[in-house]
């Protein structure tokens, strides 16, 4: 019995091993190329450690007038542009969405269900079936290569998503509370701001960051609607590297790394939200 | 009764009205929130269905010239469509089947507690966060026929003689393609069914221990049952998404090599962007938002069982 313990206890190691290894080895891959020189990748056999290690890839997209190429000089705009549409989107999924989940979660109002079936669905419509007509709207109404078009074909996903998992969250917030404020003589929206928005305050940070990672995420839009720096975002920019600039591998990689920080140090800091909103039946794949 | 409604007491008619209130709070609360959806969603789906029966181009993108159903019949009827619906399924079946099977057994690990199970889950996120763009681009260096860390690895390691360029083969491609995404999603599958997992009496799995049952029948009479919601969640899930696969291919291949990973979805936007056929594109897009429509009625009954919310 106790070697039978002994075994499975190796075996459960043995396999943490192997996912560990498999989860980071790509990861590690990602980041040396982001530090090697070109020449150093180019070369075979290949070192896995960096011969030459450099930040000077960091430095050419970092800072202004260093950079070697135009790809890594731009990319930084498309850093801010990437973060503008994200936390815009976020901002109004976020105030928008918590008016309409208060009400979906707490007031009785007519084809309450309804409403929420409705919302699931819009939240799976695909994007290529609502491009075609936002891409006519957006040629007519002048909104081509403009961060407003992101953010509002964005709200696409992004809104009905906040609903959802914000309603799931206030659903959890005791009834007594709201009784002993409305008997205070609190309005609706006095419950709203006061009551639930307070005590559902973790629901609303993990509702900002699954928002933000779906908006930063975002491709499919971003490539249809950007052309130039006027709105790139981040996703654009890296694909642009893949395409044209082949050739250019380091900085590929180093802009995958800046592009992946963010979302990677927010679900790390805020673990314990993401594993909540993960099983409150959250979409982000 | 009579006396009620002739003298309403005052207590009564107060509710009454609160309850009004609510529903105009109610209203107002939710039209934001109704008109941007309206805008961004559902008025765009039935011009998709406008436009799917017409033959609009991209360089007059207003819809015209009504066609009836010739754009859905021409793709009934050709090859390609076919072709992609074929990869699709087969990119949806390999990619979901062997992401739910890793992600049970990652989960399994994890709720086993072995050492470090801690920092196996903390890791878990990392995959999950890395943008979908980053991690083709990553792989598709990975993958890189000349200077690729894949090759390297396998020929350092002695597995390969030669340098395999793993993206020439459409079939491959698609493999190799199937393997980004499964790191990318495993862990997502894995950490769900973990949080599941952690629900279960411990008791009742201690129980059947006790009574003889071994760890595999324990496993398949105990867990997989009281699991039942949360796998199919992530399957549906993981199916829809799955199902309209872009961005991942568009990084790694390009549709490539000789439309060897033309998915539907790919297919929609090659129709659409590059030969510019609004309409033809319209139409295909219009069939994945029923097929993604089916999809979303099962996820929502097994959300809604009895008509209660299961979250």
């Amino acid at each position: 019995m106790k070697r039978r313990r002994r075994l499975s206890l190796a075996l459960m190691v043995f396999f943490s091993v192997i996912a560990l290894v498999l989860i980071y080895a790509p990861v590690a891959w990602l980041i040396i190329s982001s530090i090697s020189t070109r020449a150093d990748l180019l070369t075979i056999p290949l070192h896995w450690i960096p011969v030459h290690p450099t930040l000077q890839n960091y430095l050419d997209i970092l800072i202004p007038g260093t950079a070697a190429s135009d790809v890594a000089a731009t990319f930084k705009v498309t850093l801010g542009n990437s973060l503008l549409v994200a936390s815009s989107t976020t901002l109004i999924s976020l105030v928008a969405g918590s008016l309409a989940a208060y009400a979906l979660a707490r007031l009785a109002i007519p084809f309450r269900q309804t409403l929420f079936i409705g919302l699931m669905s819009t939240r799976m419509i695909p994007e290529i079936s609502l491009v075609i007509p936002l891409y006519i709207l957006a040629a007519k109404a002048g909104l081509m290569d403009s961060p407003i078009i992101l953010i509002l074909t964005y709200l696409s996903f992004a809104l009905p998503f906040a609903v959802w998992m914000l309603a799931a969250f206030f659903e959890t917030v005791p009834f007594e509370l709201e009784d002993a404020a409305r008997i205070d003589g609190a309005s609706r929206l006095g419950l709203l701001f006061r009551v639930v928005l307070p005590v559902a305050a973790p629901g609303l940070v993990s509702t900002a960051i699954f928002t933000f990672l779906l908006a930063w995420d975002e491709f499919f839009f971003a490539l249809i609607f950007t052309s130039t720096l006027a709105s790139k975002t981040v996703p654009v920019a890296i694909a642009e590297f893949t395409g044209r600039y082949a050739v250019d591998i380091t900085a590929m990689m180093t802009g995958g790394v800046l592009a992946a920080l963010p979302p990677v140090i927010l679900s790390l800091i805020f673990q314990r939200y993401i594993v909540t909103g993960l099983t409150s039946g959250a979409v982000k794949g | 009764m009579a006396l009620t409604d002739s003298i309403p007491r005052p207590g009564t008619t107060r509710r009454m009205t609160l309850h009004q209130q609510d529903v105009l709070t109610g209203f107002l609360l939710l039209l934001p929130s109704l008109v941007i959806i309206l805008g961004v969603s559902l008025l765009p789906i039935l011009v998709t269905l406008v436009v799917s029966v017409t033959s609009t181009q991209i360089a007059n993108p207003i819809p015209n010239g009504f066609i009836g159903l010739n754009n859905y019949l021409d793709f009934i009827k050709s090859d390609v469509f076919w072709a992609a619906i074929q990869r699709t399924a087969y990119f949806t079946f390999v990619s979901v089947g062997l992401e739910l099977l890793l992600g049970m057994a990652v989960a399994t690990l994890i709720h086993a507690r072995p050492p470090g199970w801690k920092f196996l889950r903390v890791s878990l996120i990392i995959p999950w966060a890395v943008p979908t763009i980053v991690n083709g681009a990553m792989w598709r260096w990975i993958y890189n026929a000349d200077y690729g860390s894949l090759n390297a690895l396998l020929q350092q390691l002695g597995v390969i003689k030669n340098y395999i360029p793993w993206l020439i083969d459409p079939l491959r491609a698609m493999n190799m393609v199937i393997i980004a995404d499964i790191w990318h999603s495993v862990p997502f599958i894995a950490l769900i069914l973990q949080a599941a997992m952690a629900t279960i009496p411990i008791e009742l799995e201690e129980a059947a221990a006790v009574d003889g049952a071994t760890a595999w029948q324990r496993f398949l009479s105990i867990r997989l049952p009281l699991l039942r919601s949360a796998i199919l969640v992530a399957l549906v899930i993981r199916s829809v998404e799955a199902f309209r696969v872009f961005d991942i291919i568009y990084v790694i291949t390009q549709g490539g090599p000789a439309f060897g990973t033309v998915t539907i979805s790919y297919l929609t936007y090659l129709e659409t962007f590059s030969y510019g056929h609004l309409g033809r594109g319209a139409s295909i897009s219009f069939l994945i938002s029923i097929f993604t429509m089916i999809m979303a009625m099962i996820y929502i009954r097994i959300l809604y069982r009895g008509g209660e919310v299961q979250r």
